[in-house]
């Protein structure tokens, strides 16, 4: 590969990132088959497994599931984050057609950060102590434009500003401790937008923010990701947040997408219980006092191996034998998909558009 | 004495709209500027610089505080061989056995001290943080091939370290014959295991973390991260260490020069040799004995204590 590394010095990107492929209708991002294996000395775990999905251009995607689900190994995956050493991945990572699961390194940081974007979820560790967060902003575009100091110094204020950060001249000196939390995401949001990435993942972005700050960061992150006509992959344990942001949403348990559907079906009518229990136990505003919440039986530490059973028929209230002893596939049927033998049949309890 | 304060304490402009998320503890310092501040409040910190700064303006002011010249015997006639002259009027502090004024040696021997000192730890600093950068930075991001880089520099280092430092700057020292040059690259060869393990080892464990993880996802290259990103977060530890090297640097410049491998020059006045010439006069002046000791000690605690505040003030624990 000896393409240049210092292709002509555009400041401005090709316009609109969502312009995106050459082919209408493919999907941005398509993940086939994913499974990540971990390997120590005496055992494997799979923390990822079948897992497959696709990210059409300038759709906003959810993908959602417990501690421990595997959701923020597959962004990892997708980032090529992972460790080399003791993991093992197959399957493949379709962007744009390429597989990422193939590229070398060069390849690969030519891409990230440039087309695929990541906001992880600590702000707190997630920026250097030592470098003025002005700097941070303009080493990505440096890196990927060519940029000379003026015009990263002008572009990087211009992002501050964009993410809502007040007096953002003055604040390009600033260094990260000097920022709350709720401005230091808002940083790594700049950072990861800096060069129009065709596709942005977040990683439980305001998990680690006060509830008050949350909403604020999220709205900024949709309305920019919105505006740039970015796609988004948003990673999240917050039903709330997949309901305010995501077209589609990706339900995920023990390594493996459970649930597959359009936000409003999905929210409407659950059909896999473990969605069901999850939107059940959101407590409500309207709900009479005393009333207790509803939550999911058991701990995500209960279950069994997906070879040879459904792992969540330990905490499910309609397992049977067949659920102990047969591994579900997901099926397909009306644009959704589902990994269960018994469906909700009826809409669980509390399904109101939230 | 008053030290400038810098100006930044709370840096909100008045009128500057700031959001209501801004909850700034340390106003508009830096961490370095942070440190400084703490450093400036530790009564250990002020004794440390205090002696410090008595010892750079006695060696640099040192022909303004004696009319005499280093090494000079004009006074030889003076000394028998059962009374060394004591304090008077002329010599403060007396002859010593070779009939030069002592005051005269010890300020003069805290030039020497300070330059070889001070040489000498910077090249073990040089030496060994560019061994430990090289090392910790190819095997945190550097894959399996950066594994083998980092792990054939430091067996090279543990090589180094098996040897006792002051073995290894006798032997260099015996090699290149008795002189500074020899000291200087003695001391400076012993300090470079110390300060290549500490910036590897704490490069390493920059490495793992969330930061860099984040400037991968950027796709930045891999030598700007450990250039700008790694690196100044890891030479916390190196520079403290090197303040606490220049104690040790300096009792061993003047070890050394006692064992007979500093400067041969007479006319240079140095502490190490004075001890070795006032050891068989000890009966009849102690003082030739005690005062260079003295002032070897003091100096290398000056810097001790300020090594060790400094280390306190870095450390991330002891802020509020």
């Amino acid at each position: 590969m000896a393409v240049p590394t210092t292709t002509s010095p555009t400041p401005e990107p090709v316009p609109g990132g969502g312009a995106g492929p050459a082919t209408p209708g493919a999907p941005l991002l398509e993940v086939r088959d994913l499974r990540v294996r971990f390997t120590g000395r005496d055992r494997a775990v799979t923390a990822v497994d079948e897992v497959s999905f696709t990210v059409s251009p300038g759709q906003n995607v959810g993908l959602v599931g417990e501690s421990g689900s595997g959701k923020s190994v597959t962004s990892m995956a997708v980032m090529g984050l992972l460790p080399r050493r003791g993991v093992e991945v197959s399957g493949q990572i379709l962007f744009d057609g390429e597989d990422l699961l193939l590229a070398d390194r060069k390849r690969l940081d030519r891409l990230r950060g440039r087309e695929v974007a990541m906001v992880f979820q600590d702000p707190m560790t997630s920026l250097n102590p030592v470098v003025p967060v002005g700097t941070q902003i303009g080493e990505v575009l440096q890196r990927h434009f060519g940029m000379r100091r003026k015009e990263r110094r002008e572009r990087a204020a211009e992002l501050l500003a964009k993410v809502g950060i007040p007096d953002p001249r003055r604040r390009l000196d600033d260094h990260p401790h000097q920022l709350s939390g709720g401005m230091r995401q808002r940083v790594l949001i700049a950072i990861a937008l800096a060069c129009e990435p065709r596709l942005l993942i977040a990683d439980e972005p305001t998990t680690a923010l006060d509830v008050t700050i949350q909403a604020q960061v999220l709205d900024v992150l949709a309305e920019l990701v919105d505006e740039a006509g970015a796609a988004l992959l948003l990673i999240t344990h917050d039903l709330g947040v997949v309901a305010g942001v995501c077209d589609e949403v990706n339900v995920m348990y023990a390594g493996r997408i459970v649930e597959q559907a359009p936000r409003r079906p999905l929210f409407r009518s659950p059909a896999h219980p473990y969605t069901g229990g999850l939107l059940a136990s959101i407590p409500r505003l309207d709900t009479p006092r005393g009333r207790p919440l509803t939550p999911i039986p058991g701990s995500p530490t209960q279950t069994v191996p997906w070879t040879d059973a459904c792992a969540f028929s330990p905490r499910c209230a309609h397992a049977d034998d067949t659920c102990r002893t047969t591994s579900p596939r997901l099926e397909h049927a009306d644009g959704r998909g589902l990994r269960c033998f018994h469906p909700l049949t009826t809409p669980a309890a509390l399904t109101k558009e939230l | 004495m008053s030290i400038p304060i810098p100006p930044a304490g709370p840096s909100t402009t008045p009128g500057a709209s700031v959001a209501l998320d801004d909850k700034d503890l340390e106003g508009g310092l830096s961490l370095w500027q942070g440190a400084f501040r703490r450093l400036r409040r530790s009564p250990t910190a002020w004794c440390g610089a205090v002696i410090v700064a008595l010892f750079v303006v006695v060696a640099a002011a040192a022909p303004l505080l004696t009319s005499y010249q280093p090494g000079s015997t004009q006074w030889a006639g003076d000394v028998t061989t059962t009374e060394i002259p004591g304090p008077s009027a002329d010599h403060w502090l007396g002859l010593d056995r070779y009939g030069s004024d002592l005051w005269t040696q010890l300020v003069y021997g805290a030039r020497q001290s300070l330059l070889y000192g001070v040489i000498s730890t910077v090249l073990g600093l040089a030496v060994g943080a560019t061994l430990g950068a090289l090392a910790g930075g190819f095997g945190a991001v550097g894959g399996r091939f950066g594994t083998v880089v980092d792990a054939t520099i430091m067996r090279l280092v543990d090589i180094m370290l098996a040897v006792p430092s002051l073995l290894l700057a006798v032997s260099i020292a015996a090699m290149l014959g008795q002189s500074g040059t020899a000291v200087v690259i003695a001391i400076g060869a012993a300090q470079v295991p110390v300060f290549a393990r500490l910036l590897r080892g704490s490069m390493l464990a920059q490495g793992k973390a969330d930061y860099v993880l984040a400037a991968n996802a950027l796709g930045l290259r891999r030598s700007r991260i450990v250039m700008s990103h790694m690196l100044p977060n890891s030479m916390g530890p190196t520079i403290v260490q090197a303040t606490l090297n220049l104690a040790t640097a300096i009792i061993e410049v003047a070890a050394l020069s006692y064992l007979g491998l500093g400067a041969p020059d007479p006319a240079i006045a140095e502490w190490g040799r004075m001890l070795v010439a006032a050891q068989d006069r000890f009966d009849d002046a102690a003082r030739l004995a005690i005062l260079p000791g003295v002032a070897i000690a003091i100096t290398a605690l000056g810097f001790t204590l300020f090594g060790e505040a400094l280390r306190e003030s870095l450390d991330p624990r002891t802020r509020r």
